[in-house]
């Protein structure tokens, strides 16, 4: 801070700088984790696609690394991970706002203050908790409903996950409710709105961009989610649209041929990462559209 | 300790009669037993220093304050013979035939025909709703500056024509009575003298009571004037009388300027 | 005024009576909705306690795994997990926490400031699979430090830095800007401002964040599996380069066999994880209430 001291001491010009350097090469450190997460994947699935076409990875509809005669269709693990998204969401959107409706307009502050660290904590509960409630508890309980269940299934994993995201579609979407302006609310309210109009044509409308991104951002972290599909979801690489089946998603198989002996160096093994890259595009690309769309959408209220 | 013209109806019903209004916040007695005749087709205007409970009260006439928690409202606002405050009455019914306009324009973040539909739409009175849109928007004197880009969001209009798009939005389900609190005090001059002109045009039709700061506002526009001090109706009569011969020595310093 | 003298009606109009129904209606589903969320915790609790509460004890905490379940523990699990805690927080806490300050208080405005801040977003919503995958590419094999205690202690660092970054750059962002141009005044360098003023009164907010981000890790298994923690030991880490376990993948292990005293085990073990992410939950409350009864 030369402008401080009038006279500044070199010594004291030196610590500062040193500071600041050793505190910028921290934050820059981040940008190296960036950098070395795609560097790793980038690598290895350059390996890979040199061994496996990457047509055949995108359209091949078996994957089968570990057998004899090996397939590397990744559409099986994609359906599957799909599958779970969609299933999670369609339990974790409508909860999830209707949620946010309840707590932003109708609950009173002690209610509110009472329920979202409740909230919180279904977000805070480790995934292989959630693993454990779908095989031990959700798929027995589908299985009186449904007998051909299987052990492993879809079903029940979507249902944990969607429970398990909820949190993220509430809590992001009251935030953007609630930032609607009370003079929107007020206006409805004086031509004759009722509470249930101004709530879903006046203030959910005027917060979509931040609802709408709460979505994207929920279903991302659905496809992403690893440990409660893997116990639950079951191994068998299968295109199916009956979530009553075993299946498996791109994050169950990462961890399943991180489990086995699977040979550095074979191809095999590089099927890990050519997964991991495919989760990671689409992920990033979700996040990146919820990022997108806040920005682009965002209301300026007056 | 509070004075009371007679008020003229003309011979007709009042278009709202508040008697022994009482509003409370929590502990604080914000309205105190204020008791007010509202003239059919005439401008009243509420005046009085910050925080003397003019826009509460307006806000009893339309039954907002029940959006407030904290709020208790006693006595009673007859309207057409029924108390606006009995039990039976559903609030929502009272904001469609009494009307209201903000302190700052608050238009919803859709289109400019959107808005102005907004209120018939959700009061099932979609009939012809291109003609109920294009009438309102004329009666608040926006028509000719709109009707090319009713599609266009109306975040783009100016904040005057916001404001006149509120009182569009407002006169489009067909109230008695509007309530306006402070309608101009967010705009520039020329876009006050808009505003103003059409609550003289507004009050062939409808009963309008309005809240304002500006004595030379209430002194222009309104029929009736009340000057309320600390919650309590101190006078109430004809604008003329209250502005040039005041019977109240505190409505004299106040419309004089001397504290306020 | 075609209806200026109309009673005010009291609402009883065929479409008044179905318009306030549908209102209700939606209230109750919107309360429905809510109470999904909170009965799913609550059934979770209830089912967790009665399969597991009778297999607690005493021993449980202190045994080592077994193929018996009856003499089967947590002892490993509970050590690797208090390892892992340890050297996560030693290595995120420090760069997170300068990463912040350089990011609130150094940065200029530019592209350079606003790319590292994208990125740190960015990052916080990879999938921990993915950080698994850089661990074991990294710091097992690349930097050669094999399956060991520091290797998934490393990777979780990296997971969870972005959440501390951002929540210790609230808790500076909270800090009002007078305190720092009264310091100015004073004569201070910008590193006294920080350490002096800044960084003391944005402390328990910065704890809090990085609290709830440890506690994330602690629950952890994914990216641990990448990197070679195994679900089955017999003994306890020693030092950095040890092979570890951790109760997530305890827990894994135990639930994926078919015996029905496994998943017990399983059960029991979930209790004990969520009683230890519970008591880190009451720290970071508690230190969050008390630093907003201070302002």
């Amino acid at each position: 801070m030369p402008h401080v001291s009038l006279t500044a001491k070199g010594s004291r010009n030196f610590k500062e700088g040193a500071i600041g350097a050793v505190l910028f090469a921290c934050a820059a450190a981040s940008t190296l984790v960036t950098i070395g997460v795609v560097l790793v994947l980038v690598r290895e699935t350059f390996a890979f696609f040199s061994e496996v076409s990457v047509i055949d990875f995108l359209t091949d509809t078996r994957w089968e690394p570990m057998f004899q005669e090996q397939h590397f269709g990744v559409l099986p693990l994609l359906v599957g991970s799909v599958m779970v998204a969609v299933g999670a969401g369609i339990v974790a959107l409508p909860i999830g706002l209707l949620t946010a409706i309840f707590l932003s307009e109708y609950a009173g502050p002690r209610l509110r203050k009472t329920l979202k660290p409740l909230l919180e904590i279904l977000a805070g509960i480790p995934t292989v908790v959630y693993g454990y409630f779908a095989l031990t508890f959700v798929t027995p309980l589908l299985r009186v409903f449904f007998p051909e269940t299987e052990i492993f299934n879809a079903a029940a994993a979507s249902l944990v996950v969607g429970i398990m995201i909820i949190p993220t579609v509430s809590s992001l979407s009251e935030d953007a409710l609630r930032a609607v302006p009370d003079s929107l609310r007020e206006g409805a309210y004086g031509l004759g709105a009722t509470k249930l109009e101004v709530s879903t044509r006046v203030v959910v409308p005027a917060a979509l961009s931040g609802v709408i991104a709460s979505f994207i951002l929920a279903i991302s972290r659905a496809i992403g989610e690893t440990m409660a599909v893997t116990i639950a979801a079951g191994n068998l690489p299968n295109i199916t649209v009956n979530p009553l089946e075993s299946i498996q998603t791109m994050t169950a198989y990462i961890v399943q041929a991180s489990l086995g002996d699977t040979p550095q160096g074979t191809t095999a093994y590089r099927t890990l990462f050519a997964v991991a890259m495919t989760l990671f595009l689409i992920t990033l690309a979700m996040n990146v559209l919820s990022q997108w769309v806040l920005a682009r959408f965002r209301e300026e209220y007056q | 300790m509070s004075t009371t013209y007679d008020i003229d109806l003309a011979g007709r019903e009042p278009a709202l009669e508040a008697i022994d209004l009482s509003v409370y916040y929590g502990d604080t007695h914000a309205v105190q037993d204020v008791s007010l005749t509202v003239p059919s087709n005439k401008v009243v205007a509420l005046i009085g220093p910050s925080g003397c409970g003019k826009s509460t009260l307006l806000r009893c006439f339309n039954r907002m304050n029940d959006l407030i928690g904290s709020a208790r409202v006693e006595g009673r606002v007859d309207f057409h013979g029924q108390n606006l405050y009995d039990d039976a009455i559903d609030p929502v019914e009272v904001r469609r035939r009494v009307g209201m306009v903000f302190q700052k324009p608050n238009p919803f973040p859709k289109s400019i025909y959107d808005n102005v539909a907004f209120g018939p739409r959700v009061n099932g009175l979609k009939d012809d709703l291109d003609a109920t849109v294009e009438q309102s928007l004329r009666s608040a004197a926006l028509w000719d500056e709109v009707s090319d880009r009713l599609t266009d969001s109306a975040y783009a209009l100016s904040g005057g024509q916001q404001q006149r798009l509120c009182i569009a939005r407002t006169l489009a389900v067909k109230p008695e009575i509007v309530l306006m609190d402070e309608p101009a005090s967010a705009l520039d001059p020329i876009a006050t003298q808009k505003i103003e002109e059409l609550i003289y045009e507004l009050k062939k039709e409808y009963t309008i009571v309005i809240v304002t700061h500006n004595m030379q506002q209430a002194a222009r526009i309104s029929d009736y004037t009340a000057f309320l001090y600390m919650g309590q109706l101190i006078e109430y009569g004809p604008t003329e009388t209250i502005f040039t011969n005041p019977r109240e020595e505190r409505t004299e310093a106040y419309v004089t300027g001397r504290f306020g | 005024m075609s209806e200026a003298n109309r009673p005010l009606g009291t609402g009883e109009s065929t479409f008044d009576r179905r318009r306030r129904l549908m209102g209700r209606a939606f209230a109750w589903l919107c309360g429905l909705a809510t109470s999904v969320g909170v009965a799913a915790l609550a059934v979770l609790l209830v089912d967790l306690l009665i399969d597991g509460l009778p297999r607690l004890n005493y021993a449980f905490l202190t045994s080592f795994a077994s193929r018996f379940p009856e003499r089967a523990g947590v002892k490993a699990a509970l050590a690797g997990s208090v390892w892992i805690l340890g050297l996560t927080t030693l290595i995120a806490f420090p760069l997170s926490v300068a990463a912040a300050i350089y990011l609130e208080e150094y940065a200029p405005r530019g592209w350079v400031t606003k790319a590292i801040q994208t990125n740190i977003a960015n990052l916080a919503g990879v999938p921990s699979i993915v950080y698994g995958i850089l661990g074991l590419a990294l710091f097992v094999r690349a930097l050669g430090l094999g399956r060991s205690v520091i290797s998934g202690a490393l990777t979780l660092a990296l997971l969870i830095m972005p959440v501390i970054i951002m929540a210790a750059q609230e808790a500076i962002r909270a800090v009002p800007s007078t305190i720092r141009e009264a310091a100015y005044g004073l004569g201070a360098t910008r590193w006294q401002v920080v350490s002096y003023q800044v960084l003391p009164m944005a402390l328990p907010g910065i704890l809090t964040g990085t609290i709830l981000a440890l506690s994330r890790a602690v629950g952890e298994s994914a990216p641990l599996i990448m990197v070679g923690a195994v679900g089955f030991l017999a003994f306890t880490p020693k030092g950095l380069s040890d092979q570890f376990t951790v109760l997530p993948l305890q827990i894994y292990n135990w639930v994926s066999r078919p015996q029905d005293e496994f998943r017990e085990l399983a059960a029991a073990g979930i209790l004990v994880l969520l009683a230890l992410l519970l008591s880190m939950n009451a720290v970071a409350i508690v230190m969050r209430n008390r630093a907003q009864a201070q302002r």
